[in-house]
């Protein structure tokens, strides 16, 4: 199963990744993003690719 | 589908177009044209790290030329699209070659609004990787430590040259016609703090003052202002907005009118096999039901997603655009929602006066919809206020969301006298 990867350092809180995936993904209280799951369901890889696409600064990637 | 897509223009919009089509199974040929001969990069670092020089160059990336071949996007670049023949569904490019296609899709983006205002040398606009690195040169490169920068305009790029200027060490002055920094958003009461922002980290501002000439060369102009003051500077930057890049359009029979006129997936008016994104396109707000431009970055990088679903999945959902945009402005991450100014700000959570500042202004609407939201390093509570201004949510909503945060709870505070 595909998994999804965050990078802290280049993440900077602007949460597009939240709107676009909300079951996977979200920020925590210092504008952080939490892998509420880091397996990619069949259900939920379109939205997946859309959070990673999404980022301003490209921290999340998807492994398959 | 085997069809071949063309997008025009090679910037976040038209990128992610590209990759999209791939990831929604598009099987058929994509060709980015691009009129710039850099490889795509992406442009919010332009006025922070690439402007510093914090960033190297490639950092900005945002296809490789092997991403874009892994993925089997033909990148032509370095010329420009010249007219669009949606008859004969071809495009003619600067260079006389011919792209015939299936479906194309426009992101050509839009272009610095000119200065007004002519010197012999020395006036820089800041909207390609070119105008930034003309402009770092100007701001770093072998001139003395501190010689003034005024800057024309004190909306985002301007707000964001001023503080990469200040970390360079440059003396930097803001003018701007109207009373507060980036007023047009947000407006004067919440706008205040950020003069106070310029003020802190050492920039002077001239607000509520135009500027009426610019006279001299680079390294010695002199800044007329309306209200007869004179500014000395070595170098002036004018950001004073964008205009959209339609001019290639004129004659194609699409609807035009401050961009491409489209509907709320995207598609060209009355055209079966054109699209629009990014900043050239006026998308239909299914909700306003009124058809508008949004320049910033998180809607064109929607739009591409959204227009590559409706070309391979034609039943797919309409897009509902929430204008959604950050700034990086010294120590303040600014990030602003929906749109402000249709409603005012009726609840004020967190300080801004505070070091570090951690605030969040929620702008409601006369029924106490909360109809935008500005927040200064707090992105926890811009995410609320984004998903509650997408479900049609309340000012006291948001405010109770926000609050019930436990670790934010301390820092609540609302502001009542701040507004009548």
């Amino acid at each position: 199963m595909p998994i999804i990867r965050a990078d802290l350092g280049r993440c900077e809180g602007y949460a597009n990744c939240v709107i676009a995936a909300p079951e996977l993904l979200d920020i925590d209280d210092q504008g952080s993003v939490v892998l509420l799951q880091q397996e990619i369901p069949n259900s939920e890889r379109s939205r997946a690719d859309s959070a990673a696409r999404t980022c301003p600064v490209s921290a999340l990637t998807i492994d398959e | 589908m085997s069809d071949t897509v063309v997008v025009v223009g090679s910037s976040v919009a038209g990128v992610r177009t590209a990759q999209a089509l791939r990831n929604e199974g598009h099987d058929g040929g994509v060709i980015i044209v691009g009129e710039e001969s850099h490889l795509p990069y992406d442009k919010p670092p332009l006025s922070k790290q690439l402007l510093t020089g914090s960033w190297p160059v490639q950092r900005a990336s945002l296809m490789t030329a092997a991403d874009a071949a892994a993925a089997r996007i033909e990148l032509r670049l370095g010329v420009r699209a010249e007219q669009l023949d949606m008859f004969g569904r071809r495009i003619v490019l600067a260079n006389g070659e011919v792209v015939d296609y299936d479906r194309v899709v426009i992101a050509t983006g839009a272009s610095a609004r000119p200065s007004p205002w002519t010197a012999r040398s020395g006036i820089h606009v800041l909207r390609t990787l070119d105008d930034c690195l003309g402009l770092r040169q100007a701001l770093r490169a072998d001139s003395p430590v501190g010689r003034p920068v005024v800057i024309v305009g004190g909306g985002f790029v301007g707000a964001e040259v001023a503080a990469a200027a200040r970390a360079l060490g440059r003396e930097v002055s803001i003018v701007d016609p109207l009373p507060v920094p980036i007023g047009r958003v947000m407006g004067p009461e919440i706008g205040a703090h950020f003069i106070d922002l310029h003020h802190r980290h050492g920039v002077a501002t001239h607000f509520g003052v135009g500027v009426q000439a610019v006279e001299g060369s680079a390294g010695d102009l002199t800044v007329q202002l309306t209200d007869g003051s004179e500014l000395a500077a070595a170098t002036v930057v004018v950001g004073i907005g964008a205009t959209p890049n339609i001019g290639w359009l004129a004659g194609s029979a699409l609807l035009l009118d401050d961009g491409v006129v489209c509907d709320a997936q995207g598609r060209a008016i009355d055209a079966h096999s054109a699209y629009a994104v990014g900043d050239v396109a006026r998308w239909l707000d299914p909700a306003g039901r009124e058809c508008r431009r949004v320049e910033h970055w998180t809607n064109a990088a929607e739009q591409g997603q959204s227009v590559a679903q409706a070309i391979c999945h034609p039943d797919s959902r309409p897009h509902h655009p929430l204008e959604y945009v950050w700034s990086d402005q010294f120590d303040w991450k600014i990030q602003i929602v929906g749109r402000p100014l249709r409603g005012v700000p009726t609840e004020v959570l967190g300080q801004f006066t505070d070091h570090p500042a951690k605030a969040a202004a929620l702008y409601g609407d006369e029924d106490g919809l909360l109809v935008g939201a500005v927040t200064v390093n707090w992105p926890k509570a811009l995410l609320a206020c984004r998903r509650l201004i997408g479900l049609g949510g309340s000012v006291a909503a948001g405010r109770a969301q926000i609050s019930s945060s436990p670790r934010d709870r301390i820092a609540e505070k609302s502001a009542p006298g701040l507004i009548s």
